[in-house]
């Protein structure tokens, strides 16, 4: 049964492979993908249903005993996350049938794509740091694949920011690595945990920390390591921008959740103060780009920066609510983002640009794309009764709860500027009369407007049926925050 | 022995990223290389520097005797070093690709995505 654990990070490298060897038939891939994603889908739910049930599955590679041997490990946070990559990776394969063209496909599109979700997946599931680094090689190195994929000009700008910068995130976890190998020989997260409450050099331990810090921030896109990120995630076509959005920055928001709630815990009055800083500046400077912006893609991409931001915040408070709030964000950022890149890639279809001031009367022509629109937008910016409205609350609940007087009141602030962009958009692109300029509008293919109403229905689900979703995550604070239970289901009860 | 391997790191360090700071796109690369290559000194450093003393079997007792190197930083530096060599496999034809298409190896010129 344990077995179960490994099925995420197996399907999708099954059907990498299997992509990979029908590279010359598109039709067969395509079927290949939508087949393949259904069932990481299908799996990942029964994983998670069966973590709710146990509380901890894991799995002991090769039957080598943790620590000495890599662990998997499902708990909630990790099987919730498995889960809503399922629903990115379905939607995206879906919206990809009809969207991407085909000398995309040609180069290996879908086999990419997998490879990228194996990645995902095992960064979620891995419980050994080394291991954690090899997935995000993994990811990182599909992601060059996808990003680059088309070969225009303002993608390989992108790409060299986007590829200096994860290598250099990398080698710094991976020299952060070492000297925590160096310090208390063990890389396994639940030996960790366990060792690491004896170490006495906490000014070396905390250096250390940092440079997970540093490193996973970078990945996530917090301040003040974000600036690749709006410069190269608008520059792939937009079921590779919505799958990044959706996905890469939140593998380096997990991986802070994971080493800053189980491993170094030890100092928290340090740690965790540089993270609230982190948090409200990532929050404050990701909204203001966007501000400033008028192109789509570019505004989403600044407001997945000042998302990040409210995360970091949770995480910071680390308190149960806090904590609670973060990862119902997690969820309800994930889908939510991913369904406003897939509308833009709509609207682009139709008006032929991502330029706000060339679009407009999209409402006249589409009132049922506007609506679709509305729904995650409204939700991003944090209206009631949509998902975003919770996870809002519940993060600014928690700092009013722990008195972060200042960071409770940029979050507060931060949720208005983000309703003006989202504003901006409905404005400019669909409120506005249609310029003249632009001529008679195509026919949407059916397979773009699926996904964007299946996740559309998800937020609404998410929004007004809340209490279970809260209370998921709350189980998940709680579990977060308890890890000696942790340590215990990995290391088998042994110290 | 430790202290010369943190000062060459150091200056690896420091050569990769002032590599990387320049305007060139192929010295850029340059940085990357001598970064993965600083990284894994680092493993290979903080696991400690052991000498004449390979992690080899006791054939009697089984066991290693007392005082052998560690093996599992080094499986752990063969890991990164394969990585790093997709990678920048990578970034090389990266870089070719990018002269090809933008016309120039100008990392200054290249801000098209910045506005």
């Amino acid at each position: 049964m344990n077995n179960l654990v490994f099925l995420p990070i197996l399907i999708p490298l099954l059907a990498g492979a299997i992509t990979l060897a029908l590279w010359r038939s598109s039709k067969w891939q395509k079927r290949v993908s939508v087949f393949a994603t259904l069932l990481y889908l299908t799996a990942s739910a029964t994983l998670a249903w069966q973590v709710s049930q146990q509380g901890y599955i894991v799995l002991q590679v090769g039957g080598w005993q943790a620590p000495f041997g890599i662990s998997l490990v499902a708990d909630y946070l990790a099987s919730i996350m498995v889960v809503v990559t399922g629903i990115v990776a379905f939607t995206a394969v879906l919206y990809s049938l009809v969207t991407t063209p085909n000398t995309h496909i040609k180069f290996g599109y879908f086999p990419l794509l997998h490879i990228l979700l194996a990645g995902v997946s095992g960064a979620f599931l891995t419980g050994d740091l080394f291991n954690l680094f090899v997935w995000f090689e993994v990811m990182l190195l599909a992601s060059f694949g996808l990003l680059t994929l088309g070969g225009e000009r303002a993608q390989m700008e992108g790409a060299i920011k986007y590829v200096t910068i994860n290598l250099f995130s990398s080698a710094l976890f991976l020299s952060a690595i070492g000297i925590l190998y160096g310090t208390v020989g063990t890389l396994n997260m639940a030996d960790l945990a366990v060792k690491l409450q004896d170490v006495e050099q906490q000014g070396l331990l905390n250096a250390i920390a940092l440079m997970f810090m540093v490193s996973f921030s970078i990945k996530a896109g917090a301040f003040p390591f974000f600036f690749w990120l709006p410069a190269s995630y608008h520059t792939p076509i937009i079921a590779v921008s919505a799958v990044f959005a959706g996905l890469l920055t939140k593998v380096g928001v997990y991986a802070l959740y994971r080493v800053f709630g189980l491993i170094f815990i030890g100092d928290i009055n340090f740690t965790h103060q540089i993270l609230l800083w982190m948090g409200v500046f990532t929050m404050l400077s990701g909204v203001l780009g966007a501000a400033s912006q008028f192109e789509i893609r570019r505004i989403l991409s600044f407001h997945i920066i000042s998302q990040i931001g409210y995360m970091i915040l949770a995480l910071a408070i680390f308190t149960p609510l806090a904590i609670a709030g973060g990862v119902f964000y997690l969820f309800h950022h994930i889908i939510v983002k991913t369904n406003l890149f897939l509308i833009s890639g709509m609207t682009h279809l139709l008006q032929n640009t991502y330029q706000l001031k060339s679009m407009g009367g999209l409402y006249r022509e589409r009132p049922f794309l506007a609506a679709l629109f509305l729904i995650p937008a409204m939700s991003l910016a944090g209206l009631p009764p949509l998902s975003g409205f919770f996870a809002k609350y519940l993060v600014i609940e928690a700092g009013i709860v722990s008195q972060q007087w200042l960071a409770t009141g940029v979050a507060l602030f931060v949720g208005l500027l983000t309703l003006y962009s989202m504003i901006k958009i409905w404005a400019e692109a669909f409120w506005k009369a249609k310029p003249e300029t632009l001529s008679e509008t195509v026919k949407l293919p059916l397979w773009g407007v699926v996904p964007i109403a299946l996740m559309a229905i998800m937020t609404l689900i998410i929004g007004f049926a809340a209490e279970p979703f809260i209370l998921l995550s709350q189980a998940t604070a709680e579990q977060l925050l308890n890890p000696q239970s942790y340590i215990n289901a990995v290391l088998g009860g042994q110290p | 022995m430790s202290a010369l391997m943190a000062v060459a790191i150091g200056i690896l360090f420091a050569a990769s990223i002032y590599m990387m700071l320049r305007r060139s796109i192929v010295k850029l690369v340059m940085g990357l290389i001598l970064l993965s290559n600083a990284a894994n000194l680092v493993i290979f450093t903080s696991a400690g520097l052991t000498s004449g003393a390979p992690p080899l079997l006791d054939a009697a007792t089984k066991q290693p005797p007392a005082g052998v190197a560690d093996p599992l930083a080094q499986a752990l530096i063969l890991t990164a070093i394969v990585i790093a060599f997709g990678v920048l496999a990578f970034s090389v034809v990266l870089i070719h690709r990018a002269n090809e298409v933008v016309q120039t190896d100008d990392l200054d010129q290249m801000k098209e995505t910045d506005q």
